[in-house]
């Protein structure tokens, strides 16, 4: 990629359950600025890849590194800490607490003073504050009231909610999964904007989908995974969707012009 | 990424009907609302103003059947006293529902507290405020062991507080040799022991320390529950622990943390309970943790975890106090008040789920 450095790559990843090689000395590399879309068959490991690289699993062999220096996560709230930010399908958010409440936990703000300090009184004004201006940089203040609670929410806004926590804290990578499984045509194309809206304000983002126009709209380049190893490296331009899915498939040999593994 | 514009990379072919569609995605919807779901809306947002609703409806109603012996202000902090100790096993109790689980050993951990204070204090010779100290360490103990049995060894919360339940009602027949130590006896060696049976006269009201120290704890929990990130800690895991546990909280740390502190409010209820009853007395309160079950029900905490505040117990330990209070001065037969409080508890869980049902 034209002599840049990756901002978070991995080398020779492996993960076993027992007696199932899930990755497969799997390498990955996401550069500066770029959407990277990770497909590939059910049970290629593009789960196991992903779970790796947001700390949700430990890896038994490889490395990963971020921004050229190694890191090891042993839990999410890790890799959280050296900004690496997921969106995960489920969206983690709790339905019962508010919006400003769902985007700050785990990282609660403080309020001032003694008071604070003594009884760790949370902020709530300014954690709403933020929350309110978070949602209104990426477009979506039509969200009105932020002590409303997560289940009142569709399925577009509470992905909206997910999004702009993980842009609010990822200060280096924004992983999302399947963001626009569970949605409608019209919520999934707010998603997708979403999506390249984050990319414009500079992160850059690994997408897991199974959509293929979705993939081929947003996507820099795209990672086929393909028995738990990263099989081929095509950008969108070059290949058509079924070349895509053939090559995930291995109905296709990789194509040689490919940056493969 | 330069290349960004050369291929045809633009919303699909059958996409472009959306141009023509509806563009507001995320808007409030302005349909009618009945006034049902209005009413099913706001309870919705404010699941404590249905216990709220029962006990001013329950006052006014037993205010006219049994005039002013209900209601007077004699009989209004008798029923505060009558409450306080399960109140405050309520308290405790809400904070274990609260994560979606359930503590049935509140009540025996309590009583084995008082033995083990009342023991220390009188049979020991230690000073009677080391002795209520190790009660209240005891508490917390107590429920760290249901914690650590429901965390790292998985557990089901029913299961091991069913278990700790009955080990630690033998630890206090044990302990106690099934002997009350008498009320004569703790004013002749540790009164302080008894002080939360004391009151305080207000007019005609008695209001005694214990119904204020009830009143205290809740009022701490609240502050607790609501103002600071461990308090919305515990909401999230009731929720939905795995989501809580994606988003960064250490949930098996704050899970231990919850049943302990419970245990140390139950650790506090023995000192209050020596004073209610005016005596140690091992064989009292055996039903205590139902009791505290049907009070946080009543109050309108989910039983399925993360939903109601914790001043709805505090109403609902009220409203049976309330019941039993105005069914007895209109000369109706105790049976008749268990009969109603079962009817009530059923019934709150039928609103509990009705307003969960809400749609957005």
């Amino acid at each position: 990629m034209n002599g840049q450095e990756p901002i978070l790559s991995a080398r020779g990843l492996v993960k076993r359950y027992g007696r199932v090689t899930a990755l497969d000395h799997a390498d990955f590399d996401l550069y500066p600025g770029e959407i990277l879309a990770v497909i590939g068959d059910n049970g290629a490991g593009k789960s196991s890849l992903i779970k790796a690289l947001s700390g949700a699993i430990r890896i038994d062999e490889g490395e990963i590194r971020l921004d050229g220096k190694p890191v090891h996560f042993h839990s999410p709230l890790q890799a959280r800490e050296v900004g690496i930010e997921t969106v995960y399908q489920n969206l983690a958010l709790s339905p019962a607490l508010s919006i400003a409440d769902n985007m700050f936990l785990g990282r609660e703000i403080y309020a001032g003073g003694l008071f604070g300090r003594l009884f760790r009184k949370l902020d709530h004004k300014k954690m709403q504050d933020v929350a309110r201006q978070k949602l209104t940089d990426l477009g979506l203040m039509t969200i009105q009231n932020i002590n409303q609670a997560v289940e009142t929410l569709s399925g577009g806004q509470r992905q909206g909610v997910a999004v702009a926590r993980a842009a609010a804290f990822g200060s280096k990578v924004v992983i999302m999964d399947e963001p626009t499984a569970a949605l409608g045509v019209k919520e999934s194309r707010r998603v997708l904007e979403l999506i390249k809206d984050v990319r414009s304000r500079g992160l850059p983002i690994v997408l897991i989908s199974h959509n293929m126009p979705h993939v081929f709209e947003v996507a820099d380049r795209i990672h086929i995974h393909r028995l738990g190893r990263r099989h081929a490296i095509i950008r969108p331009q070059d290949f058509s969707m079924s070349d895509a899915v053939a090559i995930m498939t291995g109905a296709m040999e990789p194509p040689e012009t490919a940056e493969a593994a | 990424m330069s290349d960004a514009s050369q291929a045809p990379r633009g919303p699909q072919e059958f996409e472009t009907a959306l141009n023509k569609s509806d563009t507001r995605v995320a808007e409030f919807d302005v349909r009618e609302r009945t006034l049902f779901d209005r009413a099913q809306h706001f309870l919705h947002g404010n699941p404590t103003m249905v216990p709220v609703i029962v006990l001013v409806l329950s006052i006014a109603a037993f205010g006219i059947l049994a005039g002013t012996k209900f209601f007077s202000a004699f009989n209004m902090s008798l029923i505060m006293q009558q409450v306080s100790i399960i109140g405050i096993l309520a308290a405790a109790q809400s904070l274990v529902i609260l994560t979606a689980g359930i503590d049935l050993s509140v009540g025996a951990i309590m009583v084995l507290m008082s033995v083990i204070m009342g023991n220390l204090a009188v049979f020991a010779g230690l000073p009677t405020p080391l002795a209520i100290l190790i009660g209240f360490a005891g508490g917390a103990g107590a429920g760290a062991l249901n914690g650590f049995l429901v965390t790292k060894i998985k557990l089901p919360p029913f299961i091991v507080t069913l278990g700790t339940w009955n080990i630690f009602f033998a630890l206090n027949l044990w302990l106690s040799g099934a002997q009350s130590i008498r009320s004569q006896t703790l004013d002749e060696v540790a009164p302080l022991l008894k002080i939360f049976g004391d009151s305080v006269r207000i007019g005609n009201a008695q209001i005694t320390y214990g119904s204020i120290l009830m009143i205290v704890i809740f009022a701490i929990l609240w502050y607790v529950l609501n103002h600071t990130p461990w308090g919305r800690h515990v909401y999230a895991i009731g929720d939905d622990k795995e989501a809580a546990e994606l988003s960064g909280i250490r949930t098996d740390r704050t899970l231990i943390s919850v049943y302990m502190v419970a245990g140390l409010v139950c650790g506090i209820g023995a000192w209050a309970s020596i004073g209610r009853v005016g005596s140690v007395s091992p064989q009292s309160f055996q039903e205590a943790n139902l009791q505290s079950i049907t009070a946080v029900v009543i109050g309108g905490i989910s039983l399925f975890g993360g939903r109601g505040s914790i001043l709805g117990p505090l109403i609902g330990a009220l409203i049976v106090g309330v019941f039993n209070s105005g069914l007895r001065l209109i000369g109706v037969d105790v049976l008749w008040q268990v009969f109603a409080i079962g009817w009530l508890t059923i019934i709150a869980v039928g609103i509990d789920q009705w307003i969960r049902k809400v749609s957005a």
